[in-house]
């Protein structure tokens, strides 16, 4: 990447998640030189000084936008200050910080444009419960028969992406579950897109965006989008 | 004329009066107020000249012709309803755009809200 060390942005969208996110970002900056970006998302709790006190740079939403909105207001970050590279993880200590380096190897390696972190990739030992199974099963099966993917874990929100797609997606991201889009997008753009092994863990604080009630909707939704977007014009 | 009639020419006719009015109070955006002045200008004019209500009725298979006002009605409504949803979903996407816009500039001065946080803990 035109020889000088490529400039790598991590954002980590944060709704609620005054526990978790210190430890993440303080992970994080302990162990890269990568800029760290939490993108708040209008939390009424403490989230955005314990972001900030860790050493994140932080931008507040004024209202919640959803997570796909506030991980594109770090897109938009990213692409306004020229990153060459993405990295989008969790702020609820899910994804394993260590694991960034596997994320970002095929795209500072020019392999590749989009790297998706897998949970279902080599010996991770995810478990989870039975309807985020069967809900991952099926989008998988949704991405696989419409796209060049071959994907393993589409719902995954720990990737890295490189400078062409965070301007593509500052234009075009879905406001809520947006990683299954995403595939689209991506195979729209004709994305290189390639899963890597990461290990992910169960929620150490706070509940997840998807509750149990919402779970029917969110499969509803994320097909409507899904499709359309198959039909839909990019300009 | 029949009493169905006389309504119809009732309500259409105040219904116009009072979107026009609207307007003009700037209180309804003309590009709002077209649809619903289609529609009541559509429906007056359909109580007013009976003979056309009574062939556009028959052409399209309706026995009683005012049962077609309310078909008129409703198709005016149903646009009405699209129009609102296209004009909510662009108002989604402008309002997201500018709660991020805002996101940003906020970001360029990090320190103002430490200071506030700082002054209040202290």
């Amino acid at each position: 990447m035109e020889g000088t060390s490529p400039r790598i942005l991590v954002i980590i969208p944060a709704y609620q998640e005054r526990r978790s996110i210190g430890g993440v970002v303080r992970s994080l900056r302990q162990r890269y030189p990568y800029d760290v970006l939490v993108v708040n998302d209008g939390s009424t709790d403490r989230t955005s000084e314990s972001a900030r006190e860790a050493g994140a740079t932080l931008l507040d939403l004024p209202c919640n936008l959803g997570i796909g909105g506030a991980v594109q207001t770090g897109f938009l970050y990213a692409r306004d200050r020229g990153y060459d590279v993405v990295v989008r993880i969790d702020g609820d200590g899910q994804h394993e910080v260590e694991d960034i380096p596997i994320v970002l190897e095929p795209i500072l390696a020019g392999r590749a444009d989009a790297v998706i972190g897998s949970r279902f990739l080599g010996e991770t030992g995810y478990r989870g419960s039975i309807p985020r199974i069967f809900g991952i099963r099926y989008f998988r099966l949704l991405v696989n028969m419409t796209t060049r993917y071959r994907v393993t874990d589409p719902t995954s929100g720990f990737f890295a992406i490189n400078r062409r797609l965070v301007a593509f997606y500052s234009d075009h991201y879905p406001s809520d579950y947006p990683e299954v889009d995403a595939y689209i997008l991506m195979h729209r753009f004709r994305a290189r897109t390639v899963e890597v092994p990461v290990r992910m863990y169960g929620r150490a604080e706070g509940k997840s965006s998807i509750t149990a009630f919402r779970a029917v909707y969110y499969m509803v939704k994320v097909t409507l989008s899904y499709l359309i977007n198959c039909i839909r014009r990019f300009g | 004329m029949n009493r169905v009639t006389y309504f119809s020419i009732c309500a259409s006719a105040g219904f116009l009066l009072y979107i026009l009015e609207m307007v003009r109070r700037r209180k309804l955006r003309e590009e709002y107020s077209i649809l619903w002045l289609a529609g009541s200008v559509v429906i007056l004019v359909l109580s007013l000249k009976q003979g056309w209500l009574v062939r556009l009725a028959h052409a399209v298979g309706i026995a009683y012709p005012p049962s077609f006002l309310f078909l008129v009605g409703i198709l005016f409504i149903l646009l009405i309803l699209i129009h609102f949803s296209i004009a909510i979903s662009k108002l989604h996407q402008m309002n997201k755009r500018m709660a991020q816009e805002i996101a940003l500039m906020k970001g360029d001065a990090p320190h103002r809200k430490d200071e506030q946080i700082d002054g209040t803990a202290s």
